[in-house]
């Protein structure tokens, strides 16, 4: 008899909640009854609410179970999991619960559908395409495909990722670079690492693309010491991919070379930013660079370099074999495509949604998300990490696009929504945004060194409830100064969760016990 | 990983070969020291300067700059406890309390330090925690206690 595949994630939010122990319990109940189950270790397929997810392969398509712990393991051997739905946390067919089918799956379509290391199974789900179409156009033909796809940056500034490709095409060097931004700093965020672990081979073959469409010949991966897990995954993934040609020395014959490194940061936020990235990855203290030059111009050890998000890097496969025209038709506005957005805190459902640009906030926290985790009234949230905007109720509405959100006050960042209900504190949320800034700030301009660790006192004598009127004017002139005069956004958007706490929750602010009333 | 426990000319040499094509070999030296050793010793750093040619404060520099290096090891066990967003709204600031609370009790006094971090990129499983390399999602007071018996009784 042919055994059963019966998957089981390998994703670091699955393992947080004890994927590893489940998987290893089915393992060993079915050795000892003498079922033959094959378990799969796959990616997440992003409910992270019902992980551990246990998935039984059946002819109709996946069956979901979930969340599974081991104390369930004895009920579901009893009802047969691997050949009923009668076990309670049966959820039926895994692509059809609501979270799942609304999305739009065109970064994420592989990601906890195969097993990450399988670079058999990642080509029969369509991988290495893009790659082998690219390398049958012109590099200039692959940066003007990109451009037209209309992908922006990712990683929060939304800069036209065909555009800067095009710019280090031109830059005349014998040697380039590209250099993937993993440092996924923000908080509320997840889909770099949840991509590199469930799908490592993507962002692979989105660096190989990139390297044939700049003509750069190495690749640098800026991985963030606090993602164990897909550091490992993704080492493997490369010697797997270098053994089999798809990195390394003429790639499939093409004529074309490129390697990949994976490179650990070591902790610091601020090592997010481009070119504090480049410092780190030369060795040094990770000190923003002013600009210009330009990274594309001068980048790593000086060269042209490419550096790149992680989504926006594992995009560019599905680009180059779908075509241009297939992935601009998704989006709103100047938003083309889609955004996997986070959605995490204090929320029911939460979890990876990938889905063309133009949603609104409330489609998410209420449509997926089903609101709060503690069953409360949602206040606020926070997006865009933590340099973005606390938005209230009266904001919900505004669609998710670059521009939309912009002009709604907020920003979009690299698309994390932080969910906070009714107990919160914006006060407390406003002082945490300067003792944030002050702790991760790289020191290099006064603005945003000092003027955070200014901010932090201030707000501690808001919520001591001291010169409230006078301390906010206080603020409101800090804030100018930082918006002003700081180098980079670390310290020039501080101010944007601050500010926007203060406009959308004022009575958090105004304390009864203001010393002067 | 290599597996020196302290700091030798062996090591020093294994570095050296091993890095010395390496382009901006400073951070991924360190870590490895710091994954063996749990620290950066002062010898070590004598060592980088004279094989990558930096003075002393420029390797004390990038030292101090990032969270994640430590020139001492003071043999405590580290958790690190996500203090950010995500976390704060799944009432990561309670839960940061019962840890204090529950580590200054005696048995566990002086064995455990607690490191924040910002985001462990588990958000939608918050709050997050960090231990021996290991990750934790939706960690209850319960929990961290089925959490720290289990690394007492594995590291003992
Ligand atoms: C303080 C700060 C932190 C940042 N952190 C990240 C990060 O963690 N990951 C990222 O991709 N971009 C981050 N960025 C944005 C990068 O500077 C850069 O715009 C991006 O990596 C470019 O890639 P993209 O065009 O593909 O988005 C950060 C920017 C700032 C100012
Ligand atoms: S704004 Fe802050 S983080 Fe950015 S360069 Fe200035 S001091 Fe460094
Ligand atoms: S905010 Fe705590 S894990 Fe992301």
């Amino acid at each position: 008899m042919k055994p059963v595949k019966v998957y089981i994630p390998q994703d670091s939010a699955a393992l947080s909640v004890g994927a590893d122990e489940v998987a290893l319990s089915v393992q060993e109940r079915a050795e000892s009854l003498n079922i033959p189950l094959q378990i799969v270790r796959n990616g997440s397929r992003g409910m992270l609410w019902l992980e551990p997810l246990l998935e039984v392969e059946s002819k109709d398509g996946r069956i979901a179970f979930g969340p599974v712990s081991v104390e369930d393991i004895d009920a579901l051997f009893e009802k047969k999991f691997w050949e009923s739905r009668e076990h309670p946390l049966c959820l039926g067919l895994t692509e059809e619960i609501p979270f799942f089918k609304k999305q739009e799956r065109l970064t994420f379509a592989r990601c906890g559908v195969t097993d990450p290391l399988n670079i058999e199974e990642y080509q029969k789900y369509d991988g290495f395409l893009g790659l082998k179409n690219a390398l049958k156009m012109t590099p200039q033909a692959v940066c003007l495909e990109v451009r037209e796809s209309g992908l922006r940056g990712r990683g929060g500034a939304g800069f036209p990722t065909g555009i800067k490709w095009q710019t280090v095409l031109e830059a005349e060097s014998d040697e380039k670079y590209i250099c993937c931004n993993a440092d996924e700093g923000d908080s509320g965020t997840f889909a770099d690492r949840m991509i590199m672990e469930g799908d490592p081979f993507s962002l692979i073959e989105g660096m190989v693309i990139a390297g044939y469409g700049v003509g750069a010949q190495e690749g640098l991966i800026y991985l963030r010491s606090e993602y164990p897990y897909a550091i490992n995954i993704l080492e493997k993934a490369i010697q797997i991919a270098t053994d089999n040609n798809w990195l390394g020395d003429n790639i499939q014959g093409s004529g074309f070379s490129f390697s990949l490194e994976v490179r650990k940061g070591a902790g610091a936020y601020i090592c997010g930013e481009e070119t504090s990235m480049l410092e780190s990855l030369e060795g040094k203290r990770g000190l923003v660079r002013s600009k210009p030059p330009i990274p594309a111009l001068s980048g790593f050890m000086g060269k042209p370099t490419v550096v790149n998000n992680v989504l926006s890097l594992t995009t560019v496969p599905i680009i180059l074999a779908k075509g241009a025209s297939y992935y601009e038709s998704f989006g709103i506005g100047r938003s083309r495509g889609t955004q996997p957005f986070q959605l995490g805190g204090n929320v029911k459902q939460g979890g990876l949604i990938e889905k063309a640009f133009g949603l609104t906030l409330r489609d998410l926290i209420y449509d997926y998300g089903g609101g709060t985790r503690t069953g409360r009234n949602v206040r606020t949230v926070q997006v865009g990490g933590p340099l973005g905007a606390y938005l209230g109720e009266d904001q919900f509405d505004l669609a998710l696009g670059y521009e939309e959100m912009s002009a709604g006050g907020g920003m979009l960042g690299h698309g994390g929504v932080v969910v906070f209900d009714d107990t919160v504190n914006m006060a407390q949320q406003a002082r945490f945004a300067f003792e944030f800034c002050a702790v991760e700030s790289c020191g290099k301009c006064t603005p945003c060194r000092i003027g955070a660790q200014r901010g932090l006192e201030t707000m501690d004598k808001v919520i001591a409830g001291e010169d409230v009127s006078e301390n906010l004017n206080l603020l409101d002139d800090l804030c100018e100064l930082m918006k002003d005069g700081s180098l980079c956004a670390m310290g020039g958007l501080t101010p944007l969760p601050v500010e926007s706490a203060i406009r959308n929750f004022p009575n958090d602010f105004n304390s009864d016990n203001d010393s002067r009333k | 990983m290599s597996a020196f426990d302290e700091w030798s000319d062996n090591f020093a040499t294994h570095l050296y070969e091993k890095y010395k094509n390496t382009k901006g070999a400073l951070l991924p030296i360190l870590h490895e020291i710091q994954d063996c050793l749990g620290c950066i010793p002062h010898a070590a750093v004598l060592h980088i300067c004279d094989s990558l040619n930096l003075s002393k404060a420029e390797v004390d520099g990038v030292i101090s700059f990032y969270h994640d290096f430590r020139r001492e090891n003071d043999g405590r066990f580290e958790i690190k406890v996500c203090r950010a967003e995500a976390c704060q709204a799944a009432g990561s600031e309670e839960l940061v309390s019962y840890i204090q609370n529950r580590l200054s009790q005696a048995e566990t006094q002086g064995t455990f330090r607690i490191e924040p971090v910002y985001c462990l990129g588990n958000c939608a499983l918050s709050p997050s925690l960090m231990m021996d390399g290991k990750l934790h999602g939706r960690v209850s007071p319960e929990r961290f206690d089925r959490l720290l018996t289990l690394q007492r009784t594995e590291s003992a």
